[in-house]
């Protein structure tokens, strides 16, 4: 909803009071005044959750259940992050058929997740529609088949974990129930199908109009030696930072912006920097897989990308990655002799880091000899890019003071879905003051 | 050609996951776009109108000033309102602040308290206005929601069945994972809709469709300390995603809990 909209004035307000196609409840305001731009706030009125604090004196093996609701649109992320940082404070590793199984789940829903931002979110501001539904009427094609693929996501999921959003299946250790070889077979034709579609899509996504528009971003994302990242991997930039989950607190801090309501963080001694799908894939380039690499070459993705808007491109690649990784693992799982390993509780504190669908999410919890969480910490990727959101409107705006308000406010919010925000993670532990002018 | 009913979803505070399942109708999202006008629907849309709605979906739970206002504007405004989801029916996982100092839980989670305005309790949609419905789950099952979409529109009662997780399992086939392995579970006190899923993948429900209406969840809590579960475990599985319905919040203040 866009408030005041003057035309090719200099001064004034870009005010979009209610953003539309991102997850949660947030605002954007940028004052301009002779053709400079004065402030930029992505606002946060998501009220906040809590989550640290409720956490507080349940059981660890209640925590994925818990975190997994401080988003419904990424549970897998924080079921993930939370068993990984669990299970290296008890010291245990899952079996490796259990870790694949966890790659496919969380394929799952980085395809879901993917599919839902690109063609549901994302494509109508390239396309010129409100929403999909208007989008669906003049491509059917490529409606039809987001959808086929979103449902491919969600299938992933409740097979392996009872329903798509907060599935019951996760637990330390590995899962309360494994699937057999046989439950898993009947995906292969549909994943199959499924990357010939996301193979093509590629190629009609990288025919959008892409504003030229580069900055020099430090980009951060998981690496693994042999793997393109998921679950585990040394947290590394293209500037040289390389370090281990349990060391994040000592080189990322938060920072209290003035005039801004939200947390920012920062690497300490340095700037913002982006997480997400154009992070991962211009430091893991090498790691994915051939027919990834096509789909790249396909629309014309190459590595560095300085390009916010293309991050649509890379999470077009990650989906054809994700779908090609599920074959990957049908193929080489057979069923682990236990569905979880056992452990004997004690008081321990653990850190981890995976990528969701929008980038790292990093995860800490304490607990006593009773497995009672005694202090937890939750960053999850909108509040590490939310700086870089205002950083990218800063440059951004400048550049298109000349066009009319309301094309310039269009603008302004697409460049704010490049990095897919999902305020509902952000909030439960953004700084907020609700501020209605 | 008559007028197509409007839809309006709205959010208060929630994961998204209750809306996103309007989404995730793969299936079934076109023909539901084609049938209804969904007139408000900032997830989906860009394309954002008032009101009046005949139907309102609402997510989530009111924990500020300004949501305790806007629900009953939202009110105002919708023929029939729904509430969808463990926040918007009980409060939610947030509504654990409605045991602790909520005060001292925003100091301890941010460095500036000060800008953070909540309120004390998180509480359900019908702790302020009239409900005409609560579709329960955490999150809502999709297809329940089309159910409760379409009979509203037909001037029927949605066909949203009351009786407990048991009568699921039994359907399902399910072997008692209480009874033959001794695990805390909500089943018997917990209202079905999700299909058993817990009980399938061999844990125990933990009651995120709340408390059944014909079941005691207090005999059930009675029951799992005599089956031998320690009474903070007891607490803890009804302090979760409903703490805030009145059935667990009774069962979790019961006899041997205090």
């Amino acid at each position: 909803m866009i408030e005041s909209v003057e035309p090719r004035k200099k001064s004034g307000t870009i005010k979009v009071d209610y953003m539309a196609r991102v997850e949660g409840e947030g605002a954007l305001d940028i004052k301009l005044k002779n053709g400079q731009v004065q402030d930029v706030k992505l606002k946060i009125f998501e009220p906040p959750r809590l989550f640290e604090a409720l956490l507080h004196g349940r059981h660890f093996t209640e925590v994925p259940d818990i975190t997994a609701r401080i988003c419904g649109i990424c549970p897998i992320a924080y079921q993930m992050t939370s068993v990984h940082a669990i299970e290296r404070a008890l010291g245990i590793t899952a079996h490796p058929m259990v870790r694949l199984l966890r790659r496919l789940l969380y394929s799952g829903e980085w395809i879901e997740s993917h599919v839902l931002h690109i063609y549901m979110l994302h494509a109508p501001d390239f396309l010129g529609y409100r929403d999909f539904v208007e989008l669906a009427k003049d491509y059917p094609q490529e409606a039809t088949e987001a959808l086929r693929m979103k449902k491919l996501g969600n299938r992933i999921m409740s097979l392996l974990g009872g329903r798509e959003i907060h599935p019951v299946s996760v637990t330390i250790g590995g899962f309360y129930k494994v699937p057999s070889k046989a439950d898993l077979l009947p995906l292969v034709d549909e994943l199959k199908a499924a990357l010939d579609i996301a193979l093509a899509k590629t190629k009609f996504l990288g025919g959008f109009e892409y504003p030229d528009f580069e900055q020099a971003y430090e980009f951060v994302a998981l690496s693994h030696p042999d793997e393109y990242p998921l679950n585990e991997g040394r947290l590394v930039s293209n500037r040289g930072l390389n370090i281990d989950a349990s060391q994040y607190e000592d080189r990322f801090v938060e920072l209290h912006v003035k005039h801004s309501h939200a947390l920012h963080s920062v690497i300490r001694g340095r700037d913002s920097y982006q997480v997400g799908p154009l992070a991962r894939f211009n430091l893991n380039y090498g790691k994915l897989p051939v027919v990834a690499q096509q789909a790249a070459d396909l629309c014309d993705l190459r590595p560095p990308c300085l390009n916010p808007f293309k991050s649509i491109l890379a999470r077009a690649v990650e989906t054809v990655f994700a779908i090609d990784e599920c074959l990957r693992v049908i193929k080489e799982y057979e069923p682990p002799p236990a569905p979880k390993v056992s452990y004997e509780v004690r008081a321990s504190t653990g850190q981890a880091i995976t990528e969701a669908p929008r980038g790292i999410q990093y995860n800490r919890f304490s607990f006593d000899d009773n497995g009672l969480i005694l202090s937890s910490r939750i960053v999850p990727p909108t509040s590490q890019n939310q700086k870089r959101i205002e950083d990218d409107l800063r440059s951004l705006v400048p550049a298109l003071i000349e066009q009319p308000m309301d094309e310039l406010t269009r603008r302004c919010e697409q460049a704010v879905r490049n990095y897919d925000p999902c305020i509902s993670c952000a909030t439960h532990f953004l700084k907020i003051k609700v501020d209605r002018e | 050609m008559k007028k197509k009913p409007r839809i309006g979803v709205f959010k208060f505070a929630s994961c998204d996951g209750c809306q996103l399942s309007l989404l995730d109708l793969e299936d079934e999202l076109v023909a539901l776009a084609g049938a209804v006008d969904i007139a408000f629907f900032p997830e989906m849309s860009s394309n954002m109108r008032g009101g009046p709605y005949e139907i309102g979906l609402v997510e989530g739970s009111v924990t500020t000033h300004h949501d305790a206002e806007r629900i009953h504007q939202i009110r105002k405004q919708c023929q029939t309102l729904v509430a969808i989801g463990a926040c918007a029916t009980a409060g939610g996982i947030q509504a654990l602040r409605n045991w602790g100092d909520t005060q001292q839980w925003v100091n301890q989670v941010y460095a500036s308290p000060e800008f953070i305005q909540t309120l004390s309790m998180s509480t359900p949609i019908s702790g302020h206005v009239p409900v005409d419905f609560e579709l329960r789950g955490c999150p809502v099952n999709k297809y329940q929601l089309l159910e409760l979409v379409s009979a509203t529109l037909a001037g029927r009662k949605p066909n949203v069945p009351s009786y407990s997780v048991c009568v699921e399992c039994k359907r399902h086939g399910n072997m008692c994972i209480a009874v033959s392995q001794g695990i805390a579970c909500l089943g018997p006190a917990t209202q079905a809709g999700c299909g058993a899923l817990c009980p399938t993948y061999n844990r125990g429900c933990y009651g995120c469709y709340g408390p059944a209406e014909s079941a005691s969840s207090t005999i059930l809590a009675e029951h799992l300390l005599k089956d031998g579960h320690a009474p903070d475990q007891v607490i803890r599985a009804f302090r979760s995603f409903n703490a805030g319905s009145w059935q667990f919040r009774q069962a979790a203040e019961g006899k041997g809990l205090q």
